[in-house]
């Protein structure tokens, strides 16, 4: 029956039933709002889902570790002001981007190294880094908003164009899903999310594959937020936060990725935070009250979870039957 | 005490606070040669071979490996000398793929390129499986869905398809059914066959004494952590290995 195997297979694709309640959303917004279609509107989502995007495969791969990062959404906050610190103090803008990353990188190292040198849970030792972070960035800004640096190629680059913080997101998610996929370091970061013991016996250096994770997710958040700021053309100290972080594993989560390890894609974070986007979005186009609107987008979000949890389901029998045959 | 010993034991002691576990073995096994352990519960077997796996650090005594002596600092040590281990647990990946379980750690890569061969792992773990007679419905499935028994044999695999020179099994037909005991046991006979694969020693479990008879190539003995009995297999029996067991209850 090739009807039967083309479906079999196609509910085996894991992203798959996400992207179908991905889509149900934007054709149920389609019908009922005007002006969703537009590419104005695309625009809109886009600005939406590219930090919940960058901040979601980081916390991605953390989670399919075990692990997970709370205080992303701070280094989110803090990178922007270290930025325009190092900018100030004589670097090139170029230089003070590239110095900026490695630095959010050095934090998310730290946050590895209490991790696993102390054994202390990560979610206590992130969410000491966050409220460090925060307070760090209401130091350095002084607790007002700073311009972004001046036009230059550096802020046309790296999100001053229409869609570059868009692209930047696409091409960061496609890069961690390689990692991720076809690289020995994402079995590593899979067997030691699944088994540590197991993983640690086999000779994998779990407590590295620990570390570098959280290192790649500050990485990430920091970049994210210097492209946040750079679009904006403003750096507010009370951007990203914990508000971003949570929309961050959000994404990574309804994208399939176990909140206890083990298993997960990065695409499916990019999906995850496509929905979101899509739902935030039309909720705002068909003008939800705006005291209504937070328990709108929870309902959508667990109804949402839950269509994504049962086609799973349909996806596990189906490839049970292929197994058996 | 030859120059042909792979692994060799002498006088070693292990204490945990109180309880003597192990006083004064003596355990050699030459190249080529399967050794079974047995004892009763809590005679040492388990704490005897993390000792030899490098998880545990002997009190006092020494180990030597091809003759040399060595201290073995830790199981990655060990095995990176080629002593590969076969744990309890099994240390799979439940999450991941047959193929990627029997590659773990040893996964193929396009040099220089770091990406995965998956192609030719899956051929590889497909190959490794069929010699053997493991029969998975395929090998791209995750560990997750196979049996117990299932498992162990995979775990016993990707030991074996490693570079072991030395290859310990703990309790190695726990959990299995009588098929795939029945296979490792022809996997283990395999090896010695082909000789290019020295020195296993095996920890067989109490259970089946006609079974691990017929595979293993000598038997000790272990009571109250000493080593009582050292005998080829063809010289003893079933009922003579059960007697020595069972004499300290006799009234």
């Amino acid at each position: 029956m090739a009807t039967n195997t083309l479906i079999g297979s196609l509910v085996r694709i894991r992203e798959l039933s996400i992207l179908l309640v991905t889509i149900a959303c934007a054709g149920y917004f389609a019908l009922t709002s005007t002006g969703f279609t537009s590419l104005d509107n695309g625009h809109t989502i886009a600005q939406y889902i590219a930090p919940w995007a960058i901040v979601g495969a980081g916390e991605a791969m953390l989670l399919i570790c075990g692990e997970i990062d709370l205080s992303a959404g701070f280094v989110f906050t803090l990178a922007p002001f270290v930025l325009v610190l190092l900018n100030n103090n004589g670097l090139p803008l170029f230089v003070a981007l590239l110095a900026t990353v490695v630095i959010c990188a050095l934090i998310g190292t730290v946050n590895g190294l209490i991790r696993t040198l102390f054994n202390l849970p990560s979610f206590i030792t992130t969410l000491g880094m966050a409220f460090l972070l925060q307070g760090l960035s209401l130091i350095i800004s002084n607790g007002s908003p700073v311009p972004a640096p001046a036009d230059t190629w550096v802020r046309t680059t790296f999100g001053g164009a229409r869609w570059s913080e868009l692209t930047w997101a696409l091409v960061i998610i496609a890069v961690m899903q390689i990692v991720l996929s076809a690289s020995r370091f994402g079995i590593y970061t899979q067997a030691t999310g699944s088994n540590p013991v197991g993983a640690a016996e086999s000779g994998i250096r779990t407590s590295r594959v620990k570390v570098v994770n959280f290192a790649v997710t500050s990485a990430l958040a920091g970049f994210g937020g210097i492209l946040e700021g750079m679009r904006v053309g403003s750096f507010d100290p009370t951007n990203g936060g914990f508000n971003t972080m949570f929309f961050g594993v959000a994404a990574a989560v309804i994208g399939g990725t176990a909140l206890l390890g083990g298993s997960g894609t990065v695409v499916g974070a990019l999906l995850g935070a496509l929905l979101l986007g899509i739902v935030y979005d039309g909720f705002n186009l068909t003008g939800v009250n705006a005291n209504a609107f937070n328990v709108v987008l929870g309902v959508a979000i667990l109804v949402a979870m839950f269509l994504n949890t049962y086609l799973s389901v349909l996806r596990r029998r189906a490839s049970a039957v292929r197994g058996r045959t | 005490m030859t120059d042909t010993d792979m692994i060799r034991a002498e006088h070693v002691r292990k204490r945990f606070g109180p309880v003597t576990a192990i006083q004064d073995v003596n355990l050699h096994v030459r190249k080529g040669e399967i050794l079974g352990l047995i004892g009763d519960n809590g005679a040492g077997k388990s704490t005897l071979i993390k000792i030899l796996t490098g998880y545990h650090q002997p009190d006092g005594g020494q180990l030597f490996f091809e003759g040399e002596p060595i201290h073995l600092r830790s199981v990655v040590h060990a095995r990176s000398l080629g002593i590969e281990t076969v744990f309890q647990d099994l240390a799979m990946i439940d999450d991941l793929p047959v193929y990627l379980n029997l590659h773990l750690n040893k996964e193929l890569v396009h040099r220089p390129l770091p990406f995965l061969r998956r192609k030719e792992m899956r051929r590889k773990a497909r190959e490794a499986l069929d010699s053997i007679g493991i029969t998975i419905g395929s090998v791209t499935d995750p560990v997750s869905q196979l049996s117990g028994g299932q498992r162990q044999a995979i775990a016993v695999a990707r030991s074996v398809f490693s570079d072991a020179k030395v290859l310990l099994l703990d309790e190695p037909l726990a959990a299995m059914g009588a098929k795939e005991g029945g296979l490792i046991l022809r996997l283990l006979m395999q090896l010695k066959e082909r000789g290019d694969r020295p020195g296993h020693h095996s920890d067989c479990p109490q259970l089946q004494p006609d079974r691990r008879r017929r595979v293993c190539d000598r038997v000790n003995l272990l009571q109250h952590g000493t080593i009582t009995f050292d005998k080829a297999s063809k010289d003893t029996s079933v009922a003579e290995l059960l007697d020595l067991v069972h004499a300290e209850y006799r009234l």
